[in-house]
């Protein structure tokens, strides 16, 4: 669904899940000469805080050290890399809801 | 772009800065950053600021909030900064109308449950707001009496985050809260004591009469029990009620220093401070880190700073009279800026004659030696007691004296006299002869004059020295507005004399 909304935003979705000995990236895009990896986070109420929240400075480091794993493996060469945060909310009732912040680190 | 954006005001001793306080909301990891020098109080309003939003019924917004306080690069201190930093933040949500809230200044501190809460010094804040072409002020209801103060501004008073917030076209309920006393402890005013319950003691009681005619600084010396320390208390009720200027400087001062309780309106009244003797320079001067608080004698600006025993003060203590007492305000310099305080007030210092204190009369009774009394008083001698126009001695009375006149009668003709000497130095910035410089007085009597034709001659034979005898003529001026002189006379003169002499000290 992360995926959709942000090809629907006009990105290209390159990986998903990709994983190495660091840990996981959720998502690999482009969006035009750029690289963007992306976090998704999942809540299902934000009685203990709003998903975004729950994206620390720590897990921001580990991205960043992910993405350069990433383009390393690959045989990318992007002008610059960004790192978003897509935020969807699974409220009990209702659809989903699904927030795409851009450029958090 | 979410930007919200409102005023408050950044008190550094008592001038007071606008300060715009903007947020800037970016869509992005939430965080909540204060920027613009803030000390550590004001730090810790992002975490009362959010839990107070959240209470009051509105949404905290889930962005990262960056609020600068311009200008950046003075420093600021305290919670007043609350308030404004709340509004500025739901008025960059888009919770309320940003328009209507950016012209405003806001004053307060706010509780975790979104209450406001007042704060210190909002009479110089709000004075500097308006000062500043900013005249719509919403504060604390526990200051908006302090705050309506001030002529021309206009108060709203809130007692709720949430009120606030509604003002400005917020859909939020208004709680139906009981708004936070203030907590400010109020002096104690004890009611002014009467002149009539001194007894006896009619010179010292004619020195204060003349002290509080021309604002001398005076010396009481005597032994234990005679009175001193009664007659220094009773010196705030000779002097006349404070002038408009006055009396909103002395407020002022209070105010930033937590004294000052705003159901009784402003300060008329010539304010008394008796520190204790132990008391250390930075309660005397002021202190405190960052921006120091004013102390006691700027708190008795415009009234009486009374040091009784006066020897037994530390000697920094003294010394650091000096520069108040040379300028009638005091410096202070501290990391977070320099604060300048006004401090001109009269100087009153009660000490016993030795240390035992029986040196009275013949002195039979004294058991120290002339070294031990000797040192006694070189703590006070020097640039202190220069600047002190009256050194009475205050005897052991005698038994069964008829009580003397009450406050009431000896406060019309001080403040005849005053009266006198304001219209004679009308058109100068001096108000009292105690601060007009010697030349002045000279250059206003003619080389003629019997009266300076004595004081020549005093000095020619050494009685005087020729600041002793700016000094005497200072006082002679105030005796003659006391007696309804034009000019003051021989008879005058002697007794400036008489009450400028201790001991054969001139």
């Amino acid at each position: 669904m992360a995926a959709d909304h942000l090809e629907a935003a006009g990105l290209e979705v390159l990986d998903r899940n990709w994983r190495c000995t660091h840990g996981e990236l959720d998502l690999v895009a482009s969006d035009g000469c750029e690289l963007v990896v992306v976090e998704v986070k999942t809540r299902r109420s934000t009685a203990f805080g709003t998903p975004a929240e729950a994206v620390t400075w720590r897990k921001l480091a580990r991205l960043r050290r992910l993405a350069a794993a990433w383009l390393s493996a690959h045989d990318e060469h992007p002008q610059s890399v960004r790192i978003d945060v897509v935020a969807v909310t699974v409220p009990r009732r209702g659809g989903p809801q699904v927030e795409h912040l851009k450029g958090v680190a | 772009m979410a930007l919200g954006r409102t005023y408050a005001v950044a008190l550094v001793g008592m001038r007071a800065h606008l300060v715009e306080v903007e947020a800037h909301l970016a869509a992005s990891i939430p965080a909540f950053s204060l920027v613009g020098l803030p000390d550590t109080a004001l730090s810790e309003a992002r975490d009362r600021v959010r839990a107070a939003v959240v209470c009051a019924g509105l949404t905290w917004p889930n962005r990262r909030i960056t609020v600068n306080l311009s200008p950046a690069t003075l420093p600021k201190s305290g919670s007043g900064f609350d308030l404004a930093v709340a509004v500025s933040v739901l008025a960059g949500a888009g919770l309320l109308e940003a328009g209507r809230a950016a012209p405003v200044v806001h004053l307060g501190e706010l509780g975790l449950d979104g209450r406001l809460r007042p704060v210190r010094g909002v009479l110089p804040a709000v004075a500097g707001a308006v000062a500043a072409g900013r005249s719509c002020v919403v504060v604390p209801s526990a200051n908006a009496d302090e705050a309506r103060l001030v002529p021309g501004a206009d108060i709203r008073p809130a007692d709720h985050l949430a009120q606030v917030a509604a003002w400005y076209g917020a859909e939020v309920e208004v709680p139906d809260v009981m708004a936070v006393a203030d907590t400010t402890v109020s002096p104690v005013t004890l009611p002014e004591a009467d002149l009539a319950d001194v007894l006896g003691q009619d010179e010292a009681r004619r020195g204060l009469e003349v002290a509080a005619a021309g604002g001398h600084h005076l010396l009481l010396v005597g032994p234990p029990g005679t009175g001193k320390t009664m007659l220094a208390q009773r010196l705030p009720g000779l002097l006349p009620d404070l002038d408009a200027d006055a009396s909103i400087e002395v407020t002022a001062v209070h105010s930033v220093a937590g004294t000052f309780d705003a159901a009784q309106g402003l300060v008329r009244r010539p304010p008394f401070e008796d520190p204790h003797h132990t008391a250390t320079p930075a309660a005397i001067v002021g202190g405190g880190s960052g921006v120091a608080r004013p102390g006691a004698a700027s708190r008795a600006h415009h009234g009486v700073l009374f040091l009784d025993e006066a020897p037994h003060f530390a000697a920094a203590v003294l010394q650091s009279l000096r520069q108040p007492l040379e300028h009638g305000e005091l410096v202070l310099h501290r990391s977070a800026g320099a604060a300048r305080y006004p401090a001109r007030f009269q100087l009153v210092m009660a000490a016993n004659p030795c240390p035992c204190g029986r040196f009275a009369g013949k002195g039979v009774d004294c058991t120290c030696r002339a070294e031990a009394r000797r040192r006694y008083f070189a703590r006070l001698s020097g640039p202190l007691l220069d600047r002190v126009d009256l050194q009475l001695e205050v005897p052991l009375p005698r038994s069964a004296v008829a009580p003397g006149e009450s406050s009431r009668q000896v406060a019309g003709r001080v403040c005849a006299a005053r009266d006198r000497a304001r219209a004679r130095l009308g058109g100068t910035r001096w108000r009292t002869n105690s601060e007009v410089p010697g030349p002045w007085l000279r250059g206003h009597m003619g080389r003629k004059d019997p009266v300076a034709t004595e004081l020549a001659h005093a000095v020619d034979r050494q009685w005087l020295s020729l600041r002793g005898a700016d000094r005497v003529l200072r006082v002679a001026w105030t005796i003659a507005d006391l007696a309804g002189a034009e000019h003051p006379s021989a008879e005058h003169l002697g007794e400036a004399m008489v009450l400028r002499t201790r001991a054969g000290v001139l």
